[in-house]
């Protein structure tokens, strides 16, 4: 490893530009002859939309123009789309009901767009909207997903029967009733898990530009994928072909997923740019974040384990609901699905698996994937299931769980997932020796004799990342393939350019590829730019979610890094007069091996731009690209334990220690990896105890600002203690794994259980609130 | 509309603004100061942190009358140069942002906490002093290491002054 190689904590590069201000975010943008947008958003949960009266409003100072939905469909814009089809048990294609990107007809969710207000300034558009009369005819409101399957239930989409969109169901029904008619012990576990609202920091925003005489549009956004933004919107939503627009996602603000979805936002002011003839900028206020941006989780659960006479799982069955909200968002519907169901069989030798999962409408803000998607509601399930388990068969859950334990790898589960690698005896045993698990029975009985109620909880979790082979998923039924590229530019004088398709919004990328490139080119991170976000430079991408960056997006860099080095050993020998096969890099220099003949990088750079001396028939130029479809999904995987106190006066908990024992595979760089930890455990924790996405009995969200929604503070969390455990991930050059998402899918059950250990109580849901754990202590 | 006179980062600044104006707007559309970021519309989330004479403050929910005359400081005014301020520098060392979007209003808000508790700053106290500051990616573990770590850088430079 060199000093900024592999392995080493390398300061991050873009620090100096975010430490001074100088980042560069959407709302930062300014275009000549800017507008700004403000939406009208619908009041109600559910309505008829019977008309819009915006006369007073045109006459306004500033007023541009004010657009409304009837006239996207005028123009043939399309409707939002799900880029994951689905199919019910039954064979039949999910059901799914038009989303425009403003409502014509039906409103469906509180904050659901209706018209837009376009001005010259931001104060004169809002006045406006408040002179926008819309008139709505309200109707019942579907506020969760009780009443989308209640009988008579209102039907919010009529291409959608009951309200459900499919009944959909993984792995072997009969061989699943058999193990639970074997079973000795059987552990039955209700579970909610709760809605989330995402809350990057940074609210969403869009400034779109057409540009009459090219026929072209630029469109700045918050987003994940900006190819996949681009793709989306040409291909679905007749704005513009791909080659006519260029999308651009400069420093972003946070995504956790949320930004991962074409929105209705990004749509509108492409097309209005167009209608008004100059840019627009839209940018949301946090209020609008709350109403619009994709939710996260919303499950409710029942599992049911059984166990033979020797504590081993015989089988695990699990009936889940899942509410999408209102339309289905871009990759809704793989959520509760492939990206939950699969990860069923945890860390866990289990014979067999059979899992339901029925996905219903409700008058919601859409839910799509936030922080691991599908693996937190599948590792919260499980590990609560398991701690469970442990207390009704008195047997201690660290070691009900190694009992359980696949130890041989690969390992295929029952429900598609082949685990390529992993220790997981390893990582538990790091977590138990971290937080002194042999001690703990003392220091609940030294906190039982101070009157405070203690507990410990474990959460072993697995998650699939590296999102994802294409073929496999495009057998799945997703819409697109889950490659990544990277393009390579040693230029004339020795620096180099990386053009990526991932895109770093807080993932540290501009310094861990770097480091990448150091370590097997032997230059200085600072002469190495790392590119992404922009359609224009980067020849296509799909983007960072799915802890994917660097076990895909990495290993495309090393792909068209392998490029780049054959081409410059072999301009390195026919400079240096001897064979290819004798040349070896090593800190930058190309070297004869067994001699003292050698050529710098820049040296041989020089070389193939100048051509003057180039090895017969050979192009010039040193330049390589890679497209890189992994083989398989990467499986990182852990242990969280936690120890806390309850006060049972107040139900009030405080956190004595929580340890994390995580297996990334290889570490590029190990400081950016423990802040992605350190971010993770604090939204599962978030989770646990304080956040909460609630709706009234009227569709009406109540928790839809930072006064109402409990987001977590620096005074509700701990310092974390992190140590890492390896195996080496077999399916990529560089052994990594992610580690983007894990802190999010293991940390919740950690929590959970050990406050249910504290108070002697397992019914309790989250968040932990101290209401609820005080009515779980007292009744 | 009215003519507000202040300073800001050091140099004298004269804006002919609606009264309606909040500080962040005059500060990032007026005057180019886009380091201060707006991240809610309640006063929760700290992202629009900036010091008026010395003090932090929530520029979002700040009119600019309210400033009138005022010595405004914002993220872009206190690195001299070339050299970070130790905050700034300890953020970077100690990994203390990952997106960088509430950074700003982060390095504002613990200079102040520093500046008020002088080198008594412990765990417990940076954590509660933060609770006016939201960040959703670092789980703030690196944040209060950033503040404690520049919390002696500062004295350490204050001494050599």
């Amino acid at each position: 490893m060199g000093v900024e190689g592999i392995g080493a904590s390398v300061v991050r590069k873009e620090d100096r530009r975010f430490t001074t201000g100088k980042g560069r975010y959407v709302d930062d943008v300014k275009l000549v002859g800017m507008t700004h947008a403000h939406f009208i958003r619908s009041p109600h949960a559910h309505a008829k939309v019977k008309g819009i009266d915006s006369s007073a409003a045109l006459k306004m100072p500033g007023v541009v123009d004010v657009l409304v939905g009837q006239q996207l469909v005028d123009d043939k814009v399309g409707n939002l789309i799900c880029g994951w089809a689905i199919s019910s048990k039954d064979g039949s294609p999910m059901k799914m009901g038009a989303w425009p990107a403003m409502a014509p007809e039906t409103v469906r969710f509180v904050g659901q767009a209706v018209a837009v207000v376009i001005a010259e300034t931001k104060n004169q558009a809002k006045d406006a909207a408040e002179a926008v009369v819309v008139t709505y005819e309200e109707l019942t409101a579907v506020p969760n997903i009780r009443a989308a399957l209640a009988a008579g239930a209102p039907q919010l989409h009529p291409e959608a029967p009951g309200n459900v969109v499919y009944d959909w169901h993984i792995g072997d029904e009969a061989a699943t009733k058999d193990a639970f008619g074997k079973a000795a012990n059987v552990v039955s576990l209700d579970l909610t898990n709760n809605r989330l609202v995402p809350n990057a920091m940074e609210p969403r925003a869009a400034l779109a530009d057409y540009d009459e005489a090219e026929e072209h549009y630029t469109l700045y956004t918050t987003s994940q994928n900006p190819h996949v933004a681009r793709l989306v919107l040409s291909a679905f939503y007749n704005i513009a072909p791909e080659h006519k627009l260029r999308v651009i996602a400069p420093d972003v603000g946070g995504g956790f997923g949320s930004k991962i979805f074409v929105y209705p936002e990004e749509m509108v002011a492409l097309w209005a740019s167009k209608k008004v003839r100059r840019p627009v900028k839209w940018t949301g206020d946090r209020s609008e974040a709350f109403l619009t941006d994709a939710h996260g989780r919303d499950h409710v659960s029942k599992a049911e384990m059984a166990f033979d006479k020797d504590n081993r799982i015989l089988g695990l069955r699990v009936k889940t609901h899942a509410n999408f909200g209102a339309y289905m968002s871009l990759f809704s519907s793989s959520v509760p699905t492939y990206l939950y169901a699969t990860l069923l069989s945890g860390q866990y030798n289990i014979p067999t698996i059979y899992a339901e999962v029925m996905g219903v409408y409700t008058n919601t803000t859409p839910v799509d994937a936030y922080r691991g998607a599908g693996r937190p509601e599948a590792s919260y399930l499980v590990e609560r299931l398991m701690e469970t388990a442990a207390r009704q068969l008195k047997v201690d859950p660290a070691e009900l769980r190694r009992k359980n334990f696949i130890t041989q790898f690969p390992h295929q589960t029952p429900v598609i997932m082949a685990y390529d690698i992993g220790d997981f005896g390893a990582s538990l045993d790091a977590a138990m020796k971290a937080i002194d698990y042999a001690g703990f029975p003392a220091r609940k009985a030294k906190a039982k004799a101070d009157g405070k109620l203690r507990g410990i909880g474990v959460s072993c979790y697995i998650e699939a990342c590296g999102i994802a082979p294409s073929k496999a998923v495009g057998s799945l039924g997703a819409g697109v393939g889950l490659w990544e590229s990277a393009e390579i530019r040693v230029n004339p004088v020795g620096t180099i350019e990386v053009l990526t398709g991932s895109h770093s919004h807080g993932q540290g990328h501009e310094t861990t590829f770097a480091q990448l490139i150091s370590e097997r080119l032997g230059v200085p991170v600072s002469q190495v730019q790392i590119v992404h976000g922009d359609t224009d430079k980067v020849q296509f991408g799909m983007g960072t979610y799915g802890s994917r960056s660097i076990a895909v997006g990495g290993t495309a860099i090393v792909k068209a890094m392998e490029k780049v080095e054959a081409k410059a050993k072999k301009i390195a020998a026919h400079q240096l007069e001897a064979s290819e096969g004798d040349i070896v890099i090593e800190n930058g220099e190309f070297k004869v091996a067994g001699t003292d003949k050698s050529i710098a990088l820049p040296m041989v750079a020089l070389a193939a731009y100048t051509a003057h001396n180039l090895p017969d028939g050979m192009e010039p130029g040193l330049k390589e690209t890679a497209f890189y479809d992994p083989t398989n999904f990467t499986f990182p995987a852990g242990c969280y334990i936690c120890e806390l106190e309850v006060d049972a006066g107040t139900g009030k908990t405080s956190f004595v220690n929580f340890v994390a024992a995580d297996d990334f595979g290889r570490l590029i760089n190990p400081m950016i990896v423990e802040g992605q930890v350190h971010g993770g455990l604090a939204q599962g924790i978030g989770q646990a105890l304080l956040e909460a996405a609630v709706y009234d009995s009227n569709g009406q969200p109540v928790t839809a600002s930072f006064m109402d929604y409990a987001m977590p503070r620096a005074d509700d969390l701990p310092s974390f203690k992190l140590s890492h455990t390896t195996t080496l991930c077999p399916g990529n050059p560089l052994g990594v794994k992610g580690c983007g998402e894990a802190g999010a899918i293991g940390s919740s059950a950690a929590v959970i259980n050990a406050i249910t250990d504290a108070i002697g109580n397992n019914k309790l849901e989250m968040p932990a609130t101290p209401d609820r754990v005080w009515h779980a202590i007292h009744g | 509309m009215s003519t507000i006179k202040l300073t800001v980062n050091g140099k004298a600044v004269s804006a002919e603004v609606e009264d309606r104006t909040l500080l962040v707007n005059l500060l990032r559309d007026h005057l180019n100061l886009t380091g201060t970021h707006v991240g809610c519309d309640t006063s929760q989330c700290g992202a629009c942190v900036v010091h008026i004479d010395g003090r932090a403050v929530k520029s979002c929910t700040t009119l600019v009358g309210q400033a009138n005359g005022a010595n405004v400081t914002t993220i872009e005014g206190i690195a001299k140069g070339d050299e970070l301020h130790p905050m700034q520098a300890a953020f970077r060392d100690n990994h203390g942002l990952q997106c960088g979007y509430c950074t700003p209003g982060m390095i504002m808000s613990a200079i102040d906490i520093v500046h008020r508790h002088g080198g008594n700053l412990d765990e417990d106290t940076v954590r509660q002093e933060l609770e006016g500051n939201i960040c959703r990616c670092t789980g703030y573990h690196n944040i209060v290491k950033s503040v404690l770590d520049a919390a002696g850088r500062m004295k350490v430079a204050q001494a050599a002054e």
